[in-house]
């Protein structure tokens, strides 16, 4: 990569208060507009890589550095449960960003209908997240990380726990999205075939201790859609993603 | 189905129509004096015969009980949010309102008659300190009960403490509330009945237990048991009202409140 990366990950080393050490020598940058996915075995550090770049908890050695400065409000984040507040409405779910940093309530209701517009929602507003099914549900809490107009995108197996038919098209509208905006994405997912469909390079990271054991580009152009998902270029990719991740898993 | 509800609602009130015939034949057929055990028909006619005596005392543990209730959400939430704030405050505090609510009230409430002059006052401290532990437990347990995605969350849009606590502990917080303040609604009864029976005799009470009490002295067994009726029914009476409220600030969102259909 020539151009400075929006964020990039060095010689990160995270270990846990009970010992545990999640991850070791993680080099990783990610390019502005870029589309990355991590790819590893359960509990190999995916989700606490992602949870270092949001600032969310502190390496012990290394840093994540943001060459181009950030500021609050450029990170969206999605985890893989909705995480929705319950007793909130779906429009007051995706306002909380903005309600937050006391945007005014207009302008908040305007962004927040926009967002939901933007993920097919925009006739739930009112609804409580009860009355939605799981890919709805899903669909509300990227609207959530999509009203701040985030820069960078975090996504934590989002559609891990949806059935294959809502993944497969949750996953063309996010790219859909992606492509019509200008966030980068990094997309944490244990699925070969999601990580490959869907990004532009795949990290595969190693088993615990984690840190990147190869980085595979995906050359395929987008639009992407169902005929890639059967297509050789698709097919290369996944093989070269499974040999990857098993010398991960094995090393 | 709906012939279903109707027999959920009517079982109940049959088997104490039941009971009650048959307590009222015993003490005909056996002539059972009413000063030993007066039938429910006497203690009826006594209810409304005594109602310038009953009411009035009705009214006085009642005032007690919902200022007491009062009393101990505004302690108990107080207490629970103070608690939320650290862990060090909560690990100082929490076993003292462990042992306020472990040592049983009539061991403490003489103590509190003495050392506070206003009786009225002392009766209040009684059913406080009886009605706030279940409201301090379960709102702690509450406060600290946020999913930790959306703890995360809010960390990661900056919010500040106090946002945190307004948008996300305290909602989160509200339905192990309101089981405790159902707990608490009767507790709050129970402590001001316990309270004036301590106070007792001391001459300062006109609630419903001083009644009971004076009643037994003048053996007048039917009044006693008019008394007794106008407790439970007041008691019955807190609990459907907090489990309204309950359903009302719950209908929307939580599990608790929602019927499943089909």
């Amino acid at each position: 990569m020539t151009a400075a990366p929006l964020v990039r990950l060095a010689g990160v080393r995270k270990a846990f208060a009970s010992g545990t050490l999640a991850l070791d020598g993680l080099d990783l940058a990610i390019g502005e507009h870029e589309f990355v996915s991590i790819l590893g075995p359960s509990g190999c550090g995916k989700s606490t890589a992602l949870r270092l770049i949001a600032g969310l908890i502190e390496p012990n050695a290394g840093a994540v550095e943001w060459p181009k400065g950030h500021a609050a409000g450029d990170l969206g984040f999605v985890f893989q449960e909705p995480t929705l507040m319950p007793w909130a409405s779906v429009a007051d779910n995706v306002r909380l960003p903005l309600r937050l940093r006391s945007v005014a309530r207009q302008e908040a209701d305007r962004r927040a209908a926009e967002a939901l517009d933007m993920v097919g929602l925009g006739g739930f507003a009112r609804a409580y997240p009860r009355e939605l099914s799981g890919g709805m549900k899903m669909r509300a809490s990227i609207a959530r990380a999509l009203v701040t107009r985030p820069r960078l995108l975090l996504m934590d197996e989002p559609f891990a726990a949806l059935d294959e038919i809502t993944r497969f098209k949750l996953n063309n509208d996010l790219l859909e999205l992606w492509r019509a905006q200008s966030w980068t994405v990094v997309f944490v997912t244990h699925s070969v075939f999601e990580s490959v469909y869907l990004s532009q390079r795949v990290a595969v990271m190693t088993a615990r201790p984690g840190r990147i054991a190869r980085e595979i580009a995906v050359a395929a152009p987008y639009p992407r859609d169902a005929l890639f998902r059967t297509s050789e270029p698709y097919n290369r990719s996944c093989r070269e993603a499974s040999a990857a991740l098993q010398e991960a898993m094995a090393a | 189905m709906t012939a279903q509800r109707l027999a959920n609602l009517i079982a109940p009130f049959a088997v104490g129509a039941l009971a009650l015939a048959a307590w009222e034949a015993v003490v005909r057929l056996n002539g059972i004096p009413p000063y030993i055990l007066p039938a429910p028909s006497l203690v009826a006619a006594t209810l409304v015969s005594d109602r310038a005596v009953l009411f009035p005392s009705l009214l006085v543990t009642l005032q007690i009980t919902v200022m007491a209730l009062a009393a101990a959400v505004a302690g108990g939430v107080l207490l629970a949010v103070l608690f939320a704030q650290s862990r060090w405050i909560e690990r100082s505090f929490y076993p003292y309102a462990v042992v306020l609510q472990v040592t049983p009230i009539v061991a403490i409430s003489p103590l509190i008659l003495i050392y506070v002059e206003n009786p009225h006052l002392a009766l209040l401290i009684c059913a406080w300190i009886v009605a706030f532990f279940p409201i301090l437990s379960n709102t702690t347990l509450g406060l600290g009960s946020a999913d930790h995605n959306l703890v995360d969350l809010f960390r990661l849009y900056g919010a500040t403490r106090w946002q945190a606590l307004c948008y996300l502990r305290l909602p989160g917080a509200m339905p192990y509330f309101l089981g405790g303040l159902r707990i608490a609604g009767g507790l709050s009864l129970i402590g001001a009945v316990v309270a004036e029976f301590a106070a007792g005799t001391a001459g300062t009470g006109s609630g419903l237990a001083y009644r009971i009490l004076e009643s037994g002295y003048r053996l007048n067994i039917p009044r006693m048991f008019a008394a007794l009726v106008l407790i439970s029914a007041a008691g019955i009476a807190i609990y459907l009202v907090l489990s309204l409220v309950q359903h009302l600030a719950l209908r929307r969102w939580h599990e608790s409140a929602l019927r499943r259909e089909g």
